[in-house]
């Protein structure tokens, strides 16, 4: 099996997507000439012309708009905001309408979009270039909402997106385009949305999470082992809806659970876990449900001292598990 | 005012129990006959209510300890109004009585009166409890749910599990390991034997077992019955009993049946050896060795001879069920006066049972085997397949001797061969 990157199984998928169905058009900004910033749409432009692959001005709002008018009239667009920062425009196109076509037209319509939006930190991106923002599409019913972190999952999960009749937000974490690399088959394959996956198995204590923290935590788990202490790694993928059975039987089987997210705490995703754990696993927690975030402040800084410290790294998740493991 | 409560005695061939479990907590309040606390005695786990309304002020004894009859295990805070001088000292019986016998019928593994011994003053001289429960707000005794869930299910004393979390807090891997040890103790050094740490009904069991063929002279006798009849009526009847009143129509009624009857030809079979004497049982109250969930349990069958084949088939199967579920209470094992083990069950065709002391004799009613039988026809000898089972007695040589273990067994085997093919069940 070949390995890629990140970034190259969403251009690989991208590619094969549109081959295989024609209603299927790219919009966003410099995704056609330029390839994109990230180049997730390089070569799409040479291949199927600009009729499906359209570069559109400075304007997240009509993206979303043009987008979602095509998906109610039987396209199937795929938007790119350029980056998370640069979505609130859309707001209003996403959460206010797109969310709401199904329900509104009395299910007579979809409006089958795939919103792709890089998204996260880590990456020297200062106050404009490393939000967080899956939050605020995860509370919204009527959206789906993804956030995969390795190749396989990537491909896996677009291709479910563009196929999906719903709106979906598909998240991208910046940081693990080119630095997470893994083996992706040539064949065609998609990963159902709504599914977490236990990354790994473990029988101590139960780490969920999502996007790049993944990784650390995977190395967290690793070191964990000369501990003595054995992890399960639960990841989420599909942040809406989200898999309330994998992350509750996991917690039942270990009795503790800590979650690592990259966004701040209050009112989050892991916000929504640690409810679910409460209502579900009370009679087989050991511990308190626990978190690992950053601290509560508007940005993530600019500084590189400062960001390191702000992120959530190997080592305060291998300190949580720790803290947790000693109650 | 505070007492000392004391395990009572809950029969008189019982002088240990087992604390299994307390039901209320310290300084919680509590009604007169409510329960307490759970014991595990011969074969059974009971509970023991209290003898008075007021609260707890400490237990003395630890789950799981062995704990003798009328020794004190907790003590109580209660108004002096509703004290009761407590019973003469001299109606406790002493350890070394087997028992009392107020109708010849209350013998057996766990038989005999509920005897109130539960109140005696307290002495004020009496070294101060040892007590390990602790009052101070402590971090160790905070408890997770899923702590606490799994303390339950598997009965543990969280007092006995030293908590590896912060301040000694105990954690479910605490309570897991424990778990673990309890059942496998350690390995030898060549690591080819596990040490096993048995349950209390195996300790009690093997006490039992050890007692009875310590004490009591076994010998043995057996005889081969022909049940070819019997289990005609078995095949006719069958499906009927099973239509009608959802019974498995087997061969056990029809042994009880004539076992029954046949103790009543036979007194001395129905006896216990006391101290030098020969206590004769006027009620026949047959014990039946079956398999519990957990172990071996002998329910009893209370006037055996007195019930018709159907009602002898009833409770049979709910006393089986019983077992099977682990729902026996202490009435349905006391009382016992003679036992009958249906080894058969098993597969197996011989066997040398051990008396259910302190009974005079236990029988095993083996396989039913399809044999080549040698039978006399009109004065001439023919060979015919037969249904054949053999009955094994097992007696106290003290009691009785050959002839008449011998003469018991016969009335059996006429007993059940004398069944007719067209015996009617209903």
């Amino acid at each position: 099996m070949p390995v890629i990157s990140v970034i190259e199984s969403i251009k690989n998928s991208l590619h094969s997507e549109m081959e295989r169905d024609e209603k299927i058009f790219v919009l966003g900004e410099d995704v056609a000439a330029r390839g994109g910033v990230f180049l997730a749409t390089d070569g799409l432009l040479e291949k199927f012309g600009i009729e499906r692959v359209i570069d559109t001005p400075l304007a997240e709002s009509s993206i979303c708009g043009v987008a979602i008018g095509a998906a109610v009239n039987g396209m199937r667009p795929i938007a790119e905001i350029q980056f998370a920062d640069f979505v609130w425009p859309a707001i209003n196109q996403i959460v206010g309408e797109a969310s709401k076509v199904r329900y509104g037209t009395f299910g007579k319509k979809t409006c089958p979009i795939t919103i792709r939006i890089p998204y996260g930190g880590g990456v020297r991106g200062g106050l404009y270039h490393s939000q967080s923002i899956e939050v605020l599409f995860a509370h919204t019913p009527g959206l789906k909402v993804i956030a995969p972190a390795t190749p396989y999952d990537a491909a896996g999960l677009l291709k479910s997106s563009i196929r999906d009749d719903d709106p979906v937000v598909f998240l991208e974490h910046k940081k693990t385009y080119r630095l997470v690399k893994g083996e992706v088959p040539n064949s065609d394959y998609s990963i159902p949305i709504g599914k977490a996956e236990v990354k790994k198995e473990g029988k101590d204590i139960t780490i969920i999470t999502y996007g790049l923290m993944l990784h650390y935590v995977l190395q967290a788990a690793e070191e964990c082992k000369n501990l003595g202490i054995n992890v399960e790694v639960v990841d989420l993928r599909t942040l809406r809806p989200i898999d309330s059975e994998t992350i509750i039987d996991s917690v039942n089987k270990t009795g503790r659970a800590l979650i690592v997210q990259e966004d701040t705490k209050a009112i989050s995703v892991s916000s929504e876990v640690a409810a679910i754990i409460a209502e579900n696993c009370f009679f087989n927690l050991d511990a308190p449900v626990s978190r690992i975030t950053p601290i509560e402040i508007p940005p993530m800084p600019f500084s590189p001292l400062q960001e390191a410290e702000y992120m959530p790294s190997k080592n305060n998740i291998l300190e949580g598990i720790k803290r947790l493991m000693e109650i | 005012m505070e007492i000392k409560i004391e395990l009572p005695h809950v029969g008189e061939s019982v002088t240990e129990a087992i604390i299994d479990k307390w039901l209320i907590k310290i300084d919680e309040p509590i009604k007169k006959y409510d329960p307490i606390l759970e014991i595990i005695t011969d074969k059974v786990s009971m509970e023991i209510p209290s003898p008075y309304s007021g609260k707890l002020i400490s237990t003395l004894v630890n789950e799981g300890e062995t704990v003798k009859m009328g020794n004190p295990i907790a003590v109580m805070e209660i108004s002096e109004q509703d004290y009761k001088p407590s019973v003469n000292k001299n109606e406790i019986p002493d350890d070394s009585i087997i028992g009392t016998f107020s109708d010849g019928a209350n013998v057996g593994p766990t038989g005999g009166e509920f005897l109130d011994t539960s109140i005696l003053e307290i002495d004020s001289n009496a070294p101060a409890p040892s007590t390990n429960f602790d009052t101070e707000d402590d971090d160790s005794k905070k408890y997770s749910p899923i702590v606490i869930r799994l303390a339950k299910k598997h009965g543990i004393n969280l007092n006995d599990i030293k908590g590896s979390g912060n301040n000694g807090r105990i954690t479910k891997i605490d309570v897991t390991n424990y778990l673990d040890k309890l059942n496998i103790v350690s390995k030898t050094n060549d690591d080819n034997n596990d040490i096993i740490n048995p349950n209390p009904l195996r300790k009690i069991i093997a006490e039992r077992m050890k007692l009875s063929f310590s004490e009591i002279p076994h010998a043995w006798s057996s005889i081969e019955i022909d049940m070819t009849n019997i289990k005609e009526i078995i095949d006719l009847n069958k499906q009927k009993i099973l239509n009608q009143f959802d019974l498995k129509l087997t061969y056990l009624p029809f042994s009880a049946i004539a076992v029954s009857n046949s103790l009543k030809e036979n007194k001395f079979l129905n006896s216990s050896w006391n101290n030098g004497k020969i206590i004769l049982h006027k009620n026949i109250n047959l014990g039946i060795a079956m398999a519990g969930k957990d172990g071996l349990v002998v329910p009893v069958i209370k006037n055996s001879d007195n019930l018709n084949f159907l009602d002898l088939c009833k409770n049979l199967n709910e006393l089986t069920e019983k077992a099977r579920t682990a729902n026996l209470d202490l009435s349905d094992m006391k009382s016992g006066t003679f036992t009958l083990n249906n080894t058969g069950a098993l597969g197996s065709v011989i066997g040398g049972a051990i008396i259910n002391h302190p009974q005079a004799a236990i029988v095993t009613t083996e396989s039913v085997v399809r044999r080549p039988i040698v039978i006399e026809n009109n004065g001439k000898e023919e060979v015919q397949i037969r249904s054949i089972m053999n009955l094994c007695l097992s007696f106290d040589h003290r009691i009785i001797d050959g002839v008449e273990a011998a003469i018991f067994l016969q009335s059996i085997k006429k007993n059940l061969e004398s069944f007719d093919k067209d015996y009617e069940i209903i």
